[in-house]
């Protein structure tokens, strides 16, 4: 057994190295599945925005498989650093919900890993549908959070695109997953 | 990677909350995280191929152009594992940090020191076979910052790496063996254990510098990976 090699913070300054050209756009003219726009603001302990976060998504495709080494097509993996005023977006497609090689059934969700300055370590959080209630209700990984904090982990339909807001601290804190 | 990882001992990834780090202060969740079965998206993860390098991108000394970096030339490499001591195999790795007189091509940096127009401080590189990676590169200058009275960065490059699952994702820094700063810098001590900070400490490889060329440091790097028995390792 080796040692884990430890985190640190992606610091202000990440774009120099992490800038990817259209890294928050999965779409392609090829692909099949609903065309989703997913977009919201990061804020902080006092409701600002954090002008300064990269987040990376991972999801399946529209039909509820997870994209293997050198397939061609769905990437299912994203990258967007938040602008000025903390907002982000993924033009994505809605994942399928995924049933496990143990059979168990996970409803649709994006993954969602978050990193700033001020982070020492990454955060994981994850963005499930709210009109998705019958998968909702029976995901593992939703079942172990508390009722209450749920709220944070559902993404809204407001016109065409999805809202998920991230608040990294403080009154209706989203839910952070060890993983 | 069809397993879930293992789980990350305690003490290793610092804790959010830092209070020394002022930007934690309103960033930091107050709630733990929930501990949840890894799902199919977990121990699954985006793999990136040759297609996502920049041509000359394992050499940060030398522009598109063809001017030279200013600065103390090093050869930076290592390996990846995981903690199983498994390469990681075509791992991407993307490197970014200041020039050597402390100082980011970056419009937010403020720091009052030259930029180098032959250095943009950003690099990128897969793992071969074995693990390995390799960065030609100049060492960075520390540089003030303003976390707290006469505070100043230890010198430091940026990593970050894609391992085999999106549980395996890792964002760090390398600092340098000898540094004086490093026990002022709030962000490498916020790891309570000597020994686990130094796991972020690239050593002085006089073997593998190249004479009239350039100095090297190795730093290896592992990763979290599936968690299995020593007796299906061997399969």
């Amino acid at each position: 057994m080796s040692g884990l090699t430890p985190s640190q913070t992606v610091g202000p300054f990440f774009s120099i190295g992490l800038d990817w050209p259209q890294a928050n756009q999965l779409t392609g003219d090829q692909l099949i599945g609903q065309p989703l726009v997913l977009t919201g603001q990061v804020l902080d302990g006092d409701g600002q925005p954090v002008p300064d976060a990269l987040l990376e998504i991972w999801q399946a495709d529209a039909s509820g498989s997870y994209p293997r080494p050198g397939s061609a097509g769905f990437s299912g993996a994203g990258r967007c650093a938040t602008d000025a005023d903390g907002r982000y977006v993924f033009e994505t497609l809605k994942p399928g919900g995924v049933t496990a090689d143990d059979g168990i059934a996970h409803a649709p969700v994006i993954n969602l890993v978050l990193f700033a300055r001020g982070l020492l370590t990454h955060l994981y959080t994850r963005v499930y549908f709210s009109e998705e209630t019958a998968a909702n209700a029976v995901d593992p990984a939703l079942g172990c959070v508390p009722e209450a904090r749920r709220a944070s982990l559902l993404a809204q339909r407001e016109g065409d695109h999805y809202r998920f807001d991230i608040r990294l601290q403080g009154e209706a804190e989203t839910v952070f997953f060890d993983v | 990677m069809s397993r879930p990882c293992a789980t990350v001992p305690p003490g290793i990834y610092p804790p959010n909350d830092c209070p020394a780090y002022r930007s934690s202060a309103k960033r930091a969740p107050g709630e733990a995280a929930v501990r949840i079965p890894p799902g199919p998206g977990d121990i699954s993860g985006p793999c990136f191929g040759a297609e996502r390098l920049r041509a000359g991108a394992t050499d940060l000394t030398v522009n598109s152009q063809g001017g030279v970096a200013q600065g103390q030339r090093i050869v930076v490499h290592g390996r990846v594992t995981d903690q199983a001591g498994r390469p990681e195999r075509r791992a991407l790795i993307e490197v970014w940090q200041a020039n050597a007189a402390g100082r980011y091509l970056h419009g937010g940096d403020q720091h009052d020191a030259p930029l180098d127009p032959c250095f943009t401080g950003a690099g990128q590189a897969l793992t071969d076979d074995d693990g390995a990676y390799r960065f030609i590169t100049i060492e960075p200058g520390a540089y003030p910052w303003g976390n707290h009275p006469n505070a100043w960065r230890p010198r430091h490059i940026h990593f970050s790496l894609f391992g085999q699952a999106w549980a395996s994702r890792l964002v760090t820094q390398m600092y340098f063996e000898g540094d004086p700063l490093l026990p002022f810098d709030p962000i490498y001590m916020s790891m309570p254990d000597r020994d686990v900070r130094e796991r972020l400490v690239a050593r002085f490889d006089l073997e593998n510098s190249q004479p009239d060329f350039a100095l090297a440091y190795r730093f290896d790097i592992v990763l979290r990976g599936p968690d299995e028995t020593p007796l299906e390792r061997q399969l």
